[in-house]
């Protein structure tokens, strides 16, 4: 029996420093726990935010590699370095957001910030996964991190319902993903993403168990990113989540399932474009009406944001179903980009209001906000703008550059109704903005002034919001560039099981 | 593997596991999902899998069915009365008979399913095993035990004693107001535990 030769494992440091400094962080959070209360429990997001940015640092070095490592298993390529940087800003934003929150309603501290530094490891495995058992993986540590972290207010039976719905179904939708991934194995021979290509590529007749590993596939990933008709999950895993944590899956969790899900169907699956492009045309029509109608009509804002969230993810799914190129795949990206910062600037507003133990999230509860907090006020509005689309903030960017690449792509039913449906949501979002200015007699907020963590992530979420709207060039250049990276990286190693 | 036997296999895997969704008794759909597990174990084993095979034997079998069982008697939980909604059912069989028809219309119009494995033969043993586990996923293999990490933390923050100071300072009285290290109050922990759950508190609705 000869000995296992380490050195042809195609060991990577680049590759897996940003994990290590986040398990790290996690560690060192979980054992610093066992000194810190609940009530000081800050102390331990700095932690995190300290991991965070060494893995932020880290990825920067992964700039322009556009290599793989451990055989393939990792891609080091610009587009996992996008996500990557996405996903750990919506990070830090969500533990500079909950560094109040968590203390004031009394969450399990150590674990809190141990899971949020967890998940986003699991994350940025699915922004750089080479296979679909790393891809599978990461989706599994940011998951069952996420599941527990919806249910931490334990004393309110909406947070139990929350975490409980959200781990059955979705649970049951990590079944079908799995079995998409065997399926595809067994029709392929392989579960590295070039070598999946290059035997679909190879195969002149479709192979019915490769097709219905794609549909598994594509049940898993509609769960995850909450597209119609699999988002059944979503208005009451939002609604009952702390809110950070809802901000959390709204934007992180959402990103990083779309990292995975582009990669899959762009760089492995892109020969049966002509298969599951209508399922997503499908998809994305279903999402978009069914999220901005069902809106129209919901009172808790955790509620409307969470059929918004829905609705998103159809306009992505509209730039996905087009994209045949770099210029379209790029606009997709972008539109995650613009709809992140959005999102985690609305959501910190959401925050502010909601207090853990009481909560303020119903929309009667924003009246006459602009009068006593102008400033959280004009916030929520430029976000709540963004969503709807309006120049020039990054949500209307997002969506011209998103519906440009699917009219060019010929889509242009796709595309009207995607536009008729930004129209029906301006009403819902605009509804929040006429409670805040134009009514009187919502609820007294705390002060921001104690509470600068929030301050900040909400103003890192406008920022975003403007600066993406009014100087889109270099973001857009980025999402276009990281997009080339994947489709054109270079053949890695094709490693299989077999001989 | 034979082709008869595998057959077999397959009947019966299928046949235990309706046995686990369709049977009242908590503790026969327990024995159900065990002679499915034993039998997938088998399948394992007669397609060259040896390690995986026993591996499932031992720690699905072995481990998990008598933990199920213990959190079954523990429970003490008896025959379901429930009998389910005629409408989710119907629509359950129609989405069900429609699911079977497309498969079966995939499959016909197919010339054939071509997958190339099917040399596993040689490929089961654990010195394989380990040989892909330490080089082609040896990534995963370590991602692995940050996952299990990450649901062992969790499943601790949602089931370790409640948070001390805001789910009970309503509640609990002086005694935990006074305590002033976290090991201090946890001492007092299990009286107030019961206090709190006879007396919930005030807007936790």
């Amino acid at each position: 029996m000869t000995p296992l030769n380490l050195t042809t494992i195609d060991f990577s440091w680049l590759a897996i420093l940003p994990l290590i400094a986040l398990s790290v962080g996690a560690i060192v959070v979980m054992l610093a726990g066992t000194r810190v209360d609940d009530e000081d429990s800050a102390a331990l997001g700095f932690i995190v935010l300290v991991a965070l940015l060494a893995a932020f640092l880290l990825t920067m070095f992964e700039l322009g590699q556009n290599t793989a490592a451990f055989r393939g298993s990792l891609a080091v390529d610009d587009y996992a370095v996008f996500f990557e940087v996405i996903i750990i800003i919506a990070t830090a934003l969500t533990v500079a957001m909950s560094l109040e929150y968590a203390a004031d309603a009394g969450l399990a501290g150590a674990e809190y910030y141990a899971l949020v530094a967890f998940a986003a490891l699991g994350m940025l495995l699915m922004a750089a996964a080479g296979d679909l058992i790393i891809i599978f993986l990461g989706l599994e540590t940011m998951s069952i991190a996420v599941y527990a972290l919806a249910g931490f207010i334990r004393r309110d039976a909406k947070s139990n319902e929350a975490a409980i719905k959200y781990f059955l179904l979705g649970a049951f939708s990590t079944g079908f993903l799995l079995y998409g991934i065997a399926l595809l194995y067994g029709a392929t021979g392989s579960v590295r993403l070039t070598a999946i290509h290059a035997s679909i590529a190879a195969r002149t007749a479709v192979n019915p168990l490769l097709l219905l590993g794609l549909g598994m596939l594509l049940i898993g990933f509609g769960f995850k990113v909450a597209a119609v008709p699999f988002h059944m999950w979503t208005p009451d895993a939002y609604e009952g989540a702390p809110t950070p944590i809802t901000a959390f899956m709204a934007v992180a969790v959402k990103l990083a399932a779309f990292a995975g899900f582009l990669r899959i169907f762009f760089t492995s699956l892109d020969p049966l474009a002509t298969e599951w492009s209508p399922v997503l045309w499908a998809l994305a029509v279903l999402s978009m009406t069914a999220g901005n109608v069902i809106a129209l009509v919901q009172s808790n804002i955790k509620r409307m944001l969470a059929y918004s969230a829905i609705a998103h993810a159809g306009y992505a799914l509209v730039g996905m179903a087009a994209a045949n190129g770099r210029e379209a795949g790029g606009a997709v990206l972008y539109y995650l980009l613009a709809y992140a910062f959005t999102s985690l600037g609305a959501f910190g507003v959401v925050v502010a209001l909601d207090r853990g133990a009481e909560s303020h999230a119903q929309i009667d509860d924003y009246r006459g906000l602009a009068r006593d907090h102008p400033g959280l006020a004009a916030a929520m509005a430029v976000c709540l703008l963004s969503l709807t689309g309006v120049p020039p903030l990054a949500g209307f960017v997002a969506k011209f550059y998103v519906f440009a690449a699917a009219l060019n792509a010929g889509f242009t039913g796709l595309v009207i109704i995607a536009v008729l449906n930004s129209v029906v949501s301006a009403y819902y979002y605009v509804g929040v903005i006429v409670a805040m200015y134009m009514r009187e007699g919502g609820v007294a907020v705390e002060s921001m002034s104690r509470r600068p963590g929030l301050l900040i992530s909400i103003a890192v979420g406008v920022a975003g919001v403007i600066a993406l709207g009014i100087y889109p060039q270099p973001y857009m250049g980025a999402a276009v560039n990281a997009f080339a990276s994947a489709l054109g990286r270079p053949a890695l190693h094709a490693v299989s099981m077999l001989p | 593997m034979s082709l008869g036997l595998f057959f077999f296999l397959a009947v019966l895997a299928a046949l235990s596991a309706l046995g686990v969704i369709a049977q009242r008794n908590p503790v026969h759909c327990l024995l159900a999902l065990a002679v499915n597990l034993l039998d997938i174990g088998v399948m394992f084993v007669g397609l060259g899998a040896v390690t995986v095979g026993f591996l499932q034997i031992i720690i699905y079998v072995g481990a998990i069915m008598v933990l199920f069982l213990f959190v079954i008697w523990l429970l003490n939980l008896q025959a379901e009365g429930f009998s389910g909604y005629l409408g989710l059912k119907l629509f359950g069989a129609i989405g069900a008979a429609a699911l079977a028809a497309e498969f079966a219309t995939l499959f016909l119009h197919t010339s054939r399913i071509s997958t190339p494995g099917a040399s596993a033969l040689t490929q089961g043993t654990i010195t394989t095993l380990g040989r892909h586990l330490f080089s082609d996923y040896l990534v995963a293999f370590e991602i692995t035990s940050l996952l299990l990490l990450a649901a062992v933390v969790g499943a601790i923050g949602l089931a370790r004693r409640p948070p001390l100071s805001a789910g009970l300072s309503a509640a609990a009285g002086s005694d935990l107001a006074t305590a002033e290290s976290p090991r201090q109050m946890s001492r007092s922990m299990s009286v107030s535990a019961e206090q709190q759950t006879t007396t919930p508190r005030a807007g936790s609705a």
